[in-house]
């Protein structure tokens, strides 16, 4: 699990750019599922079938392949200038060794430009992301790096501790790594529903992968996998969680409380510690979307909770991820012909 | 094709009365194409070759930004709010027009310092009439901006570049083109300045299985201009992303080695702010693999915006030596 | 329409008392159970079919004679804004976040009901003589407020409230001459509307009523349920802020929105949609011919559950008519009587009268 992990997260994918992730995670689960195929903007379908009559019920699991990152938006002088790929806070860049996809990969370093050339107003102030530069020690870089190129962040994953990994793409690596330990799991026992295993594209953009994926797989029920905060300084207990207590089951508008509900049953019958978190609004995951996709999914969300979300020094723990997986192997396994009959709002 | 812009971009057609623009498009297209039919949204669907080949979606909006009557006080000023991103400091003297040919002029509240921009409340039009009875406008009427097309050496300007250039190169394309193994779905949208709305329930009726935007984009070669490698006579654009969309690096790469095959001048496109179509056409069903072709355009949203006719003309090029052949990712 | 129209212009008791019971009902985004209840027991003997989808919405198909029979969507959401409990403080309080559109400064010394059980509870607020005099010129943020339901422990407070409980103002619904007082009448009217039209449905037609969930959050139930229904044609009836007070300095109220007592305010433009142009000349004219008085709601900002409906699959040909209500989204707003009768005999006619050939363009 740790060395999948370890490699996901050394692969670029950056929102819109998963090919290389979506052909890991297509040589991990091919093995374990029954058919494998990639939806027409990218995400990745993988479907274990279940051991019901058909007409089987479906349960997808999903979890956004993509991760935050920068794009050359221009050449300036030798330097390269940048545009964001997802939510990116431009303080944690100065300084970051990054690599730039351009004709070849060449590693390069987010820098911030002396004060003196800089703006008045800027001095003691963070520096916006339009005046970094990035520097790949090239001449003339403008021959190998086009506008449009990608750049990824390059901090090799780091053990720490005890059963703690620290790298950047644990949003939301992370979780396919636990979607993985689930199929797995499912492999060895009775599950009656169709399991649709998704790695979906551009969830830090637009979620598109995942309309795409509930119009067009139309399962009975979807549960989308992400990342939450976990708690750390300065930051607001009531709406961040503790590292390595087990991952949080999403209540609010846009969870089915039968799919909650299921998923608290099956935490409680393997023991695993499962936290309510609740999101009064957008929930800002996969499942946002696919809860509207086509006539609408009885969608829930399970997170991993993750120190320093969207730096490159993210930090989850292992034992959370392999929990997850298990949580939701349970899940899918309680999953019997009545389940839909049992849903409801009220 | 610059008497067709001219005639295009001097039409009446803001975002939800885009009726003239669309009947300028079926007299100009119908002859070339082989299936025509209007969505309930009031855009154009102008087919090519149906039933063969990959079904490439080709989208340009033919609506403008423009206002909507919103009061109209005792003396007969009438109040208005905006249709799509209108900035209120290119309003004052601009001149408005109705349907039935009515105009106005705008003016703003003389509180308003002659140094600032006044806020769109602020702002009035002026029909010349003396009284509410008189105003010929009713509470809910639609209008847009006016002002004559011109050129300035190879350069069009005009208020509504954004996007009847779009739509000229779709229409001269489907002049232009000789064969093609596609279906080729000309979509003359609506409603796109107020949200993409007319190509996300075209894209949905079409369903096709690629999506072309044809769009203006901003430039970066003006004075003090935005941080953004864009010029005007470099080539249309190919974009990679703006802010709402990462166009799909398959569709990136096919009109990369297009242009680069038939020697078309391109330039790549990272636009900070600003969509197109192709944003609703991506998420439509089970998602559309979309790219952009963008015309680059000085002054987008002013009543002068302003193209260059090389960039226009290669922007025809490119788009027709991408659908004369194969479209495949 | 006159002495032909099935919809009387007094509402009757039982209809007030309808729009009592889900004016006073707690239904914030998500959590809208015990309004749909309110609505299935009392449109079931009506409804050809009837279910509750994937998210909550309430969807009711009642069939009028004959074959071809246009699809009708009529939709109201059955959603309010509100409050939803965040955490259980240590002594008891609870901290909250608000869901939909409220402005802080509505909140401060209301009392609430929260839960499904309608615990009540109060958002108290600092007393005067201890703020400061800088404190006093700004806002209270909701981050520093909370519910107190009376009780001083935090085992207490978790043994009656779970966090995710949602919450809304308390405000007892009542009727004072032409006027009703009440809160959630954003969208409770819609809904009440809603239903009458299922009892004394327009003749000629498919209804396909779409009692929907979360339009407060973004219009999401609307989506999926114009999606499921797959209408010909679709009229959203919501509640528009009556914003006709007077200017503090005199000169005229120009932004009014939609003013009191002047009849359903038909759409032409809001942040979300423009109404398809048939369908709004249909409405005109069915006014005008049947002497009900109507009015256009200002085109600005704002947005009803068509914006989601009209960009469903290859566009749905859609406009909203609204009640007038002063005060929407607090605790206490305020409609007439007049306008709500008049909204109903409008969409009764208009839709009675309704052929494909008003959705050409």
């Amino acid at each position: 699990m740790l060395v999948l992990l370890k490699a996901l997260i050394q692969l670029p994918g950056l929102s819109g750019y998963e090919g290389p992730v979506q052909r890991r995670m297509r040589a991990e689960w091919e093995p374990l599922s029954d058919e494998v195929r990639v939806g027409r903007i990218g995400s990745l379908y993988a479907t274990m079938r279940g051991s019901g009559q058909e007409p089987r019920k479906s349960v997808m699991l999903a979890a956004h392949m993509d991760a935050i990152g920068l794009m050359a938006s221009e050449l300036v002088d030798g330097f390269i200038r940048a545009a964001p790929i997802g939510g990116l806070d431009a303080r944690v860049l100065p300084g970051q060794p990054v690599i730039v996809h351009g004709r070849r990969d060449l590693p390069g370093i987010v820098v911030q430009p002396p004060m003196h050339i800089l703006p008045e107003d800027l001095r003691r102030k963070p520096i916006p992301l339009k005046y970094l530069l990035v520097d790949v020690g090239l001449p003339n870089p403008a021959r190998v790096v086009r506008p449009g190129d990608l750049i990824s962040f390059a901090q090799p994953p780091t053990e720490l501790g005890e059963d703690v990994l620290s790298g950047h793409s644990l949003d939301n690596r992370a979780s396919l790594v636990a979607i993985t330990e689930c199929l797995r799991e499912l492999g060895r026992r009775e599950h009656g529903w169709d399991v649709l295993a998704v790695a979906t594209v551009q969830e830090e953009e637009t979620f598109a992968g995942a309309y795409a994926a509930g119009f067009e797989l139309k399962p009975s029920v979807a549960v989308a996998v992400d990342v939450t905060w976990a708690r750390g300084p300065e930051l607001p207990e009531h709406k961040t969680f503790p590292l390595g207590k087990g991952p949080t089951n999403g209540w609010g508008p846009n969870m089915h409380p039968g799919i909650y509900s299921a998923l608290e049953a099956a935490a409680k019958r393997v023991e695993i510690p499962l936290t309510r978190e609740v999101l009064p609004a957008n929930c800002g995951t996969d499942a946002f979307a696919l809860q509207i996709a086509g006539e609408g999914l009885p969608t829930g969300l399970i997170s991993i909770p993750l120190k320093y979300m969207h730096t490159p020094v993210e930090v989850v723990s292992l034992k959370d991820v392999r929990r997850t997986g298990r949580l939701l192997a349970e899940f899918v396994a309680g999953l019997d012909a009545d389940f839909m009959d049992t849903l409801s709002w009220d | 094709m610059q008497d067709l812009i001219k005639k295009l971009v001097e039409a009446f057609g803001p975002s939800g009365k885009e009726d003239q623009v669309r009947e300028i498009v079926r007299g100009e297209i119908e002859a070339h194409v082989d299936e025509i039919s209007v969505s309930p949204l009031g855009g154009l669907h102008a087919i090519v070759n149906p039933g063969g080949g990959t079904k490439v979606m080709v989208a340009a909006h033919m609506d403008e930004i423009g206002v909507i009557i919103s009061h109209i006080d005792e003396n007969g000023f009438a109040r208005f709010h905006n249709i799509g991103g209108v900035f209120p400091h290119t309003l004052v003297g601009h001149r408005v027009r109705f349907e039935e040919n009515v105009t106005g002029v705008i003016g703003v509240e003389a509180t308003v310092k002659n140094t600032d921009a006044p806020k769109l409340s602020q702002a009035f039009i002026d029909f010349g009439a003396g009284s509410k009875a008189d105003c010929p406008v009713h509470i809910g009427d639609l209008g847009a901006f006016t002002r004559p097309f011109v050129t300035l050496g190879d350069r069009y300007v005009a208020k509504s570049m954004d996007d009847r250039i779009g739509v000229a190169v779709a229409i001269e394309t489907a002049k232009r083109l000789r064969s093609t193994p596609n279906e080729i779905q000309f979509a003359f949208t609506t409603q796109e300045e107020v949200g993409l709305r007319g190509a996300k329930t075209s894209a949905y009726g079409l369903d096709p299985e690629v999506g072309i935007a044809l769009d203006v984009t901003k430039t970066g070669d003006t004075p003090k201009g935005i941080k953004m490698a864009m010029e005007l006579g470099r080539g249309p654009a190919i974009k990679v992303r703006d802010s709402g969309l990462l166009s799909d690096p398959r569709v990136v790469d096919l009109m990369v080695r297009r242009a680069e095959a038939a020697r078309i001048p391109y330039q790549l496109e990272v636009l900070e702010r600003g969509r197109t179509d192709a944003t609703a056409i991506q998420l439509t069903r089970a998602g559309v693999p979309v790219g952009v072709i963008s015309i680059p355009c000085r002054y987008v949203h002013t009543p002068s915006e302003m193209v260059d006719a090389s960039d226009v003309e290669n922007a025809v090029n490119l788009l027709q030596a991408i659908l004369e052949h194969p479209v495949e990712l | 329409m006159g002495l032909n129209s099935p919809i009387p212009a007094r509402p009757s008791a039982a209809h007030l008392r309808l729009l009592k019971r889900l004016s006073e009902a707690v239904g914030i985004p998500g959590s809208e159970s015990e309004v749909r209840k309110i609505i299935r027991a009392h449109i079931e003997p009506f409804a050809d079919e009837l279910r509750t989808d994937a998210m909550g919405n309430l969807l009711v198909i009642r069939k009028g004679p004959g074959r071809r029979r246009l699809r009708v969507m009529l939709a109201a959401h059955m959603d309010e804004v509100g409050f939803m409990v965040i955490s259980v403080g240590s002594e008891g309080e609870l901290k909250f976040e608000t869901v939909g559109g409220l402005d802080p400064r509505q909140l401060l010394g209301k009392p609430v009901w929260v839960g499904k059980d309608r615990l009540p509870g109060v958002i108290g607020g600092k007393p005067v003589h201890l703020a400061t005099r800088e404190e006093l010129k700004q806002t209270v943020k909701v981050e520093s407020m909370a519910i107190d339901i009376g009780v001083s422990k935090k085992e207490t407070a978790e043994g009656k409230v779970e966090a995710g409980a949602g919450a809304t103002f308390a405000t007892p619904f009542r009727r004072i001459r032409g006027m009703v007082r009440g809160k959630a009448l954003d969208d409770r009217m819609g809904v009440a509307i809603l239903a009458e039209l299922l009892e004394h449905p327009p003749e000629g037609i498919e209804l396909q009523a779409a009692f929907t969930v979360q339009e407060e959050v973004g219009l999401r139930g609307a989506r999926i349920a114009a999606h499921a229904l797959n209408p010909e044609v679709a009229i959203v009836l919501d509640c528009t802020p009556a914003r006709d007070l007077p200017a503090w300095d005199g000169e005229e109220n120009t932004q009014y929105n939609a003013k009191l007592g002047l009849g359903p305010a038909i759409y032409v433009a809001d942040a979300r949609t423009l109404a398809h142009p048939g369908m709004l000349r249909h409405l005109v004219h069915t006014a005008e011919s049947s002497g009900i008085p109507y009015q256009i709601r200002q085109p600005g900002g704002g947005g009803t559950d068509a914006g989601a409906i009209h960009l469903t699959r290859e566009g749905i040909p859609s406009i909203s008519v609204s009640v007038p209500a002063r005060y929407i989204h607090t605790a206490c707003s305020i409609a007439t009587v007049s306008d709500w009768r008049n909204t109903v005999r409008l969409v009764h006619a208009a839709v009675s009268g309704l052929s494909v050939s008003v959705l050409g363009r």
